[in-house]
């Protein structure tokens, strides 16, 4: 059994392929994670990028192929897949948060009931969380009284509360209205200069040539480049990347 | 022309022992018939596949013959083969495992009802499938199943006087009996149709308020 040291990568996707019935969405990826590495996946829709992000937390069971969690092969009977999901984050496109608890309890549900946190223990990390993503003030309300910003900030917040070693995030911009994006780009990005290792899933350019360290460009279940965001944006090798790039407002 | 409201006077005591062996049945139904319903709605959603042709099968059975058929089985049949069944017994047990199958579906239809983004926001914290259904899911469906089970609530009321055909001396059997003596058929029906009316408003009306006190969060 290999240990984990600073070099092991966080997540390590190796010939990872997913079918649903007959349809091949992965077909062979290859992808590593490092401590503190902020990796954009991008890539047209339909090409896989979001079923990959799910398939590294066991959302998705792969079909083939194998994926590793700080060196530990997860995809396998027998290991204890909540332990390995308690310790990364999801962040998603439509929030997910649980409408029926307030945005405190959101934040609080799993550390009592997953970390076995008390509850007073677990509100005070909760509403240091809430500070941080601006919401402290609304921790009384119910998700149906918040903006989707405010929805996905509170999201991010539920998910830090784990203490995760990775944040994967699915299009986490993606539902809202334009001028609610910036508000959850911001607290990403300070995510990322706090060194928090993150995968992410976007159609923001912008977010994926400021934050991000790489560039994983996802096409029809393959991964077609992976770049450095100057690289990436100004001379990409792939001429699918060129396309995408053309089409996309800058 | 009497319409024999003396005969309800002097027979209201014996109604009303009658419609609250009535209000008995029905209770003990209701909860029992509560519990099979959860434990077949989850069930049918169950990961297990032998659970879930289980808990089909028994909605399948039950729903697809009369209530009045399977009281008589258990009541009249069930002694062939050494079964004696008190009529009491008989009685909330076949009503509640009747209610139970209707409720078996509604649980089903409310747990399925609410969006799949929530289990795996669930599951993606850490939480096992139990506690992701316990704490996430089925808060939420209960909010839904509240007016279908309001209805089924209603319907077991009512259903609950077909037991007088197996002597349980509820409310419409007290009525018959009052009526043998007194042959007031106008009065005694239309005072027990206004008490089944004021049970079953009293139940509709207690969902009803349960529903808008738990749906703060809507």
């Amino acid at each position: 059994m290999t240990l984990p040291g600073n070099d092991t990568p966080i997540i390590e996707v190796r010939g990872l392929k997913k079918a649903f019935g007959d349809h091949e969405v992965l077909r062979g990826v290859d992808l590593s994670i490092a401590r503190g590495e902020v990796v954009a996946i991008i890539g047209p829709s339909g090409s896989g990028k979001s079923t990959l992000l799910r398939c590294m937390n066991l959302l998705e069971q792969p079909t083939a192929g194998e994926i590793r969690f700080e060196g530990q092969r997860i995809n396998d009977p027998s290991v204890d897949v909540n332990r390995v999901r308690m310790r990364m984050g999801m962040v998603f496109q439509l929030f997910n948060l649980f409408p029926h608890l307030t945005v405190l309890h959101n934040v609080t549900l799993a550390q009592e009931k997953v970390l076995g946190m008390d509850r007073a223990e677990a509100e005070e990390r909760a509403r240091a969380l809430l500070a941080k993503v601006g919401l402290a003030w609304k921790e009384n309300a119910y998700p149906n009284s918040l903006s989707g910003g405010q929805k996905q900030r509170v999201a991010i917040a539920r998910a830090l509360a784990m203490k995760p070693a990775v944040m994967l995030f699915d299009e986490p911009t993606s539902a809202l209205d334009p001028e609610m994006v910036q508000e959850v780009l911001t607290t990403m990005d300070e995510l990322a200069n706090e060194g928090m290792t993150m995968a992410v899933v976007t159609h923001e350019m912008g977010f994926a040539r400021r934050a991000a360290n790489r560039i994983v460009f996802v096409d029809e279940g393959l991964i077609v480049e992976e770049a450095s965001p100057e690289v990436f944006f100004s001379r990409p090798s792939n001429e699918r990347v060129r396309q995408f790039l053309a089409k996309i407002p800058r | 022309m009497s319409l024999g409201l003396q005969a309800v006077e002097t027979s209201l005591p014996l109604l009303l022992r009658g419609a609250l062996v009535t209000i008995e049945v029905t209770a003990m139904a209701l909860v029992l018939g509560a519990v099979a319903g959860l434990l077949g709605g989850l069930a049918r959603v169950s990961p297990v596949m032998p659970l879930r042709r289980l808990a089909a099968a028994y909605v399948s059975v039950i729903r697809g013959t009369p209530f009045i058929v399977q009281l008589f089985f258990v009541y009249y049949a069930f002694p062939q083969l050494g079964i004696r069944v008190a009529p009491m017994v008989a009685a909330v047990g076949c009503l509640a495992v009747y209610s139970g199958a209707y409720q078996t579906e509604i649980v089903r239809g409310a747990i399925e009802s609410i969006e799949r983004g929530q289990m795996e926001a669930a599951r993606s914290l850490g939480l096992t499938a139990a506690q992701a259904m316990r704490y996430v899911v089925l808060p939420q469906a209960f909010l839904r199943m509240l007016p279908p089970l309001g209805n089924e609530f209603v319907a077991l009321t009512k259903n609950s006087a077909l037991v007088s055909l197996v002597t349980v001396q509820e409310l419409l059997l007290s009525a018959q009996l009052v009526i043998s003596a007194t042959f007031q058929n106008f009065a005694i029906y239309l005072t027990i149709g206004i008490m089944y009316y004021i049970m079953t408003t009293v139940v509709s009306t207690g969902t009803q308020l349960l529903e808008r006190r738990l749906k703060v969060y809507v």
